[in-house]
C-alpha cells in the first residue's frame, strides 16, 4: 500500500510502486479528469500539480510522490489560482475537443503559482502542452486574462 | 467528401459491399458496410428537411426546471455542433441556448436525417448544413405545442398567446408559464405539421457568438470521453498489435509468466493482435509489453515502404485513366499553347493524432443485449457491424457516443483501425464488461492514415503567360472508395482522391482532371478536409509556378483568372484586405527578418476560402508569422464557432505542411508516438486572422475548409522568399535557404 495525498485527501492505493501517477489517479482512484495522451511526456495532457509544480504524471512513479501534495484538475475550480484560470478559460472559450485542456489549465496554474506576473518568455516556457485542435491562440488569450486577474 | 455535398439521394438502404477475412482468425470477421446510395436522383433543391423534423419527442425533453435536453444526431468533438444545434432549435423554440443540455442520440432511424433520411454521420463538415432546416422546424413545432398547451390551460385562443425565451405569455391577462411547467401537457398534444418558421430578419440567436455549452466542463476535468467510461466488474484490455498489418500471433513465449503478473486476468489472441486483460489498464499494458510474441504472415508486404508506394503511383500514372471532370478540349488547348509547364507533386501518409487514444467499452447485459461505448462518428453504421460481430440484431445493440477527444475523421468504420471488434470479442470470451484502450503506440500502428498521394500537372500557357489548358492526373486510392464505396457519385472515380483538383473557380478554357486508380495496401481514412488536404496544395502551388513562369504576380494572376467568378474574386480581395493589402515580397520586417507572402484559394465542402501566409526563415526552417483566412460559407449560425474552427483547421493544415509524415519502412510505420511524429507545438503557432464573408450562397461547411489553403499559401510564400518550389510535403524534409 502506498499513501498519497490527492486534492487534500490521503488515499491508500495497492499499486506497484513504479506505477505512473497518471494511472493511479485514473484507474485506482477513478479521477478521470487527468488525461492520457502519449505516456512519454510529450503532450502534457496528464499534467498535475505536485507541491505546486506542474508535472507530467505519466512519467511520475507513484512512490516518488508519497508525502507530497498532489492537486489535479478536479481541484482547480476551488483552488485560489486555479479558479481564476478556469474562469479565464471559460471566458476565452479556449477548449475545443477539450481533451488537452485539463493539462493546459494545470500548466497555466502551475506557472502562475511560480510566476504570478509572467513575461511572454515565461508563458512560452511553461505552456508547452500539445493541442491537436490548435487552440493555442485561445489558450494564450486565456493565460493573459488569468495572469491579469491572478 | 465533396461528392456527397450536393445530392440528396433516394432511399437505398445499407449494402454489405464486401466481406474481408482479415479479422477471421478469432471469428470476429469484420464487415465492411457501404451505404447503397443510388446516384441517379440527385435533384432535390434547397435546404434539406428531414421527415423526422417534427419528431419532437425523439429529440427534445423539456424538464420541469426549464432545461432542455437535446438528443442530437451529431457527435461533439470540439467543432461546436452541440452549441450551434442548440442555437438553431432555440431560435425557433424561443428559448435560451444556455438552457440546453446536448447529448449524442443513440442509434435509431429517427436520427438518420441526412441524404433523404438514410444515414447520419458526423463528418464532411456536413452537420449544420444537413440539419439546419430540420432543426428549425423541430424548434418551431415544439414551440407551437407549448403555445397550444398554454392556450388550453388558460382557455384563450392560441392567437393571443406569445412567447419570450423559455416562457409562454398571455399579455391580455398578464399570465405566463415557464416551458418546464407546460412540457408535460404539451407532450400529450398531437404534433402539428404546419408550424411556420421565422423570417430570418427576426433572428435573435442564429448569427450570434453564443458561448459554447461545454467549455466549463472541459476546463474543469468534468467532461467525460470514451476513454473515461467504466462499468461495474469491468476488466481492462491492453493490446499489442502486429508490427505489420495482417500478421497474426503465432507463438507466445512466456504466457505463463505474464499470466502471473500483478492484476492479470487472461491473455487472448485476436486477429492481428494479442490482448491482455487485467483489473487496471496499466497492469494490462505492462503485461502485454512483457509478452514475447512471434508473428506470422502479413498482408502488407515485408518490403513495403512509403517510398515504394510513391514509386508505384508514379509508375501507374501512365495507365488507364478515368476522366473525373472535363471542360473544353484539353489536347487542342495544349496544341495551341505558347508554352507547356509540367510538374509532379506528392504528399505523405498522415496520422490523425487526435489526442484521445481510441477505446471501446463492451458490456453484455443479462438478456444478451450489448451496450457499446466508444468514440464514433456514425452510430448506426457502428451498430450494424457490432450486431453482426456479436451475433445480435441491430436493435439489441445500444451505441453510446461520448464526447470525442478530437476526431478529424478518425472514427468511421475502418476495418482494422476500429477498437470495438476487440472489445466485443473479449467481453464475450470472459463474460464480463471489457474496456479496451489502445496505447498511443498501438494507435499509431493501426490508424487509417490520410492516403499518400501523387499528382501530375501540366498546363499550356498563352503568349501572355495565362493558362489556356490545364490537366491534372491524380493517382491513387481514397477512403471513400475503400470504406464507403456506396457514397461514390461515380463508382469509377474516387472523389476522395480528386476533390480539390476538380471544381476550381479559375477561368481556364480547357481543363481536365484524370483519375488513375491504383491500390495501396495500407489502411487509409478520412483526414480533416480529405483530398483537399493535399490536392489544394498541389493545384495552388502549381498555379503559383505558372504565375512565376509568366513573370506575373501570383495574386494578380489569380485575380485575372477569377474575372468570371465574382464570389471568389471578392473573397480573395477580402483576404488581401485583411492582411493589410497584398504584397508578395520579399520585404524587410520591423524585427529585421526578411519575409514574404503566398496566397491560395480552396473550395472545400461547399465553402470558399482564401488564405494568405507570411513566412521568414530561421536556421533553414520556415517560420510562419501570420495566416489570414477569408471564408465564405454562404451563411452561418455562430461566428465565434466559425472563427474558432477556422483557426483550428488552419493550425492542423499548418502542422501537416511543416511537420507531419507517416513513413513506412519494411512494412511498418516508423513513428509510434509524438516524439517521432511531431504535431504543431505552441511555439510554432502563428497569428491567425479570420474574416467571415456571408455571401448568402447555400450553406457550406466550416469544420474543415480552413485546412487546405494553408499548405499552399505557406509553400507559395516560401517560394517567394527563397525561389525554392516545394513539391513534396512536409516542408521539414526540405533544405531551405534564402536566395
Ligand atoms: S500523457 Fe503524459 S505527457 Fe502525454
Ligand atoms: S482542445 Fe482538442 S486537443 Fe486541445
Amino acid at each position: 500500500m502506498i499513501e498519497i495525498s490527492v486534492n487534500g485527501r490521503t488515499q491508500s492505493v495497492d499499486a506497484e510502486p513504479d506505477t505512473p501517477l497518471l494511472w493511479v489517479l485514473r484507474d485506482w482512484l477513478g479521477m478521470t479528469g487527468t488525461k492520457y495522451g502519449c505516456g512519454i511526456a510529450q503532450c502534457g495532457a496528464c499534467s498535475v500539480l505536485v507541491d505546486g509544480q506542474a508535472m507530467r504524471s505519466c512519467q511520475v512513479p507513484v512512490e516518488s510522490v508519497a508525502g507530497q501534495q498532489i492537486l489535479t484538475i478536479e481541484a482547480m475550480a476551488d483552488h485560489p489560482v486555479g479558479k481564476k484560470v478556469v474562469e479565464a478559460w471559460v471566458a476565452a472559450q479556449a477548449p475545443q475537443c477539450g481533451y488537452c485542456q485539463s493539462g493546459q489549465v494545470i500548466a497555466a496554474t502551475g506557472m502562475l503559482l511560480q510566476t504570478p506576473k509572467p513575461t511572454e518568455d515565461d508563458i512560452a516556457g511553461a505552456m508547452t502542452n500539445l493541442c491537436r485542435c490548435g487552440t493555442y491562440l485561445d489558450i494564450a488569450a486565456a493565460v493573459k486574462r488569468a495572469a491579469e486577474t491572478a | 467528401m465533396n461528392s456527397i455535398t450536393r445530392p440528396s439521394l433516394p432511399p437505398g438502404g445499407i449494402a454489405n459491399l464486401s466481406r474481408r477475412g482479415l479479422l477471421g482468425a478469432a471469428g470476429i470477421g469484420t464487415l465492411l458496410l457501404g451505404f447503397g446510395l443510388p446516384t441517379a436522383a440527385r435533384a432535390q433543391k434547397g435546404p434539406p428537411m428531414s421527415r423526422h423534423a417534427t419528431a419532437v419527442a425523439a429529440y427534445l425533453q423539456i424538464r420541469p426546471d426549464g432545461t432542455i435536453r437535446l438528443l442530437s444526431p451529431f457527435v461533439e468533438g470540439g467543432q461546436g455542433i452541440a452549441t450551434s444545434s442548440a442555437q438553431i432549435i432555440a431560435e425557433e423554440l424561443d428559448a435560451d441556448p444556455a438552457q440546453f443540455v446536448v447529448e449524442c442520440a443513440p442509434a435509431g432511424a429517427e436520427y438518420q436525417i441526412m441524404f433523404g433520411d438514410q444515414v447520419r454521420f458526423t463528418g464532411g463538415s456536413f452537420s449544420t448544413r444537413a440539419s439546419y432546416t430540420t432543426f428549425r422546424k423541430l424548434g418551431a413545432t415544439a414551440r407551437a405545442m407549448l403555445v397550444q398547451a398554454a392556450a388550453q390551460r388558460w382557455g384563450v385562443p392560441t392567437a393571443e398567446v406569445t412567447t419570450s425565451p423559455g416562457r409562454v405569455l398571455h399579455a391580455a391577462s398578464s399570465r405566463s408559464l415557464g416551458y418546464g411547467e407546460l412540457a408535460e401537457a404539451a407532450a400529450k398534444l398531437p404534433v402539428p405539421a404546419d408550424a411556420s418558421l421565422k423570417d430570418a430578419a427576426q433572428f435573435r440567436v442564429i448569427g450570434k457568438p453564443t458561448p459554447r455549452l461545454d467549455v466549463r466542463a472541459k476546463s474543469t476535468g468534468a467532461a467525460k470521453y470514451g476513454i473515461d467510461s467504466a462499468a461495474p466488474g469491468m476488466l481492462q484490455a491492453a493490446i499489442a498489435h502486429a508490427p505489420r498489418l495482417g500478421q497474426e500471433p503465432a507463438t507466445l513465449g512466456n504466457e505463463a509468466a505474464v499470466r502471473a503478473m500483478p492484476g492479470v486476468h487472461s491473455v487472448h489472441r485476436l486477429p492481428g493482435a494479442v490482448a491482455v486483460l487485467a483489473d487496471r489498464w496499466w497492469r494490462a499494458r505492462q503485461a502485454v509489453e512483457a509478452l514475447e510474441i512471434g508473428w506470422t504472415g502479413g498482408t502488407l508486404p515485408e518490403d513495403f515502404s512509403s517510398a515504394s508506394q510513391l514509386a508505384g503511383f508514379k509508375a501507374a500514372a501512365g495507365g488507364a485513366a478515368q476522366v473525373a471532370e472535363t471542360r473544353g478540349d484539353l489536347e487542342a488547348g495544349m496544341r495551341g499553347a505558347a508554352k507547356v509547364v509540367e510538374a509532379e507533386y506528392d504528399a505523405p501518409y498522415l496520422a490523425h493524432a487526435q489526442l484521445e487514444p481510441p477505446s471501446a467499452l463492451a458490456v453484455f447485459a443479462a438478456d444478451g443485449t450489448l451496450d457499446l461505448t466508444m468514440p464514433n462518428q456514425a452510430p448506426e453504421m457502428y451498430r450494424e457491424v457490432a450486431a453482426k460481430l456479436a451475433g445480435l440484431q441491430p436493435g439489441q445493440v445500444r451505441i453510446h457516443s461520448p464526447l470525442l477527444g478530437g476526431f478529424f475523421g478518425r472514427h468511421f468504420l475502418y476495418d482494422t483501425a476500429n477498437v470495438f471488434p476487440q472489445a466485443i470479442a473479449l467481453a464475450k470470451a470472459v463474460g464480463r464488461p471489457v474496456k479496451v484502450i489502445w496505447s498511443r503506440e498501438e494507435e499509431f500502428r493501426r490508424d487509417a492514415y490520410r492516403p499518400l498521394s501523387y499528382t501530375k500537372l501540366r498546363a499550356g500557357l498563352d503568349a501572355q503567360g495565362m493558362p489556356v489548358a490545364l490537366q491534372a492526373v491524380a493517382v491513387g486510392e481514397g477512403p471513400l472508395g475503400r470504406h464507403m464505396a456506396g457514397f461514390l457519385a461515380n463508382p469509377k472515380v474516387d472523389d476522395s482522391v480528386v476533390e480539390g483538383l476538380t471544381e476550381k473557380p479559375y477561368g481556364i478554357a480547357h481543363h481536365r482532371v484524370d483519375y488513375v486508380h491504383s491500390k495501396q495496401p495500407v489502411n487509409i481514412g478520412f483526414w480533416r478536409s480529405v483530398a483537399h488536404s493535399m490536392n489544394d496544395f498541389f493545384y495552388e502551388s502549381f498555379l503559383d509556378e505558372l504565375a512565376v513562369t509568366a513573370g506575373r504576380d501570383p495574386f494578380e494572376y489569380r485575380m485575372a483568372l477569377l474575372a468570371g467568378s465574382p464570389r471568389h474574386a471578392t473573397l480573395l480581395k477580402a483576404a488581401a484586405e485583411l492582411s493589410g493589402g497584398w504584397q508578395r515580397g520579399p520585404y524587410d520586417a520591423a524585427d529585421g527578418t526578411k519575409r514574404a507572402r503566398g496566397c491560395a484559394m480552396a473550395s472545400p465542402f461547399g465553402s470558399e476560402v482564401a488564405t494568405i501566409a507570411e513566412v521568414s526563415l530561421k536556421d533553414g526552417e520556415v517560420v510562419v508569422h501570420h495566416l489570414w483566412v477569408a471564408i465564405d460559407p454562404g451563411q452561418i449560425v455562430n461566428p465565434a464557432i466559425v472563427a474558432a474552427q477556422v483557426r483550428s483547421a488552419a493550425a492542423i493544415g499548418l502542422s501537416s505542411a511543416l511537420l507531419e509524415e507517416v513513413v513506412f519502412e519494411k512494412g511498418e510505420p516508423q513513428a509510434l508516438n509524438f516524439d517521432a511524429y511531431p504535431i504543431l507545438p505552441p511555439a510554432r503557432m502563428p497569428q491567425i486572422s479570420v474574416r467571415i464573408v456571408e455571401s448568402g450562397a447555400p450553406m457550406g461547411g466550416v469544420g474543415e475548409p480552413g485546412t487546405p489553403g494553408v499548405p499552399p499559401a505557406v509553400a507559395n510564400a516560401v517560394a517567394a522568399l527563397t525561389g525554392q518550389r516545394i513539391r513534396s510535403l512536409p516542408l521539414a524534409k526540405a533544405r531551405l535557404g534564402t536566395t
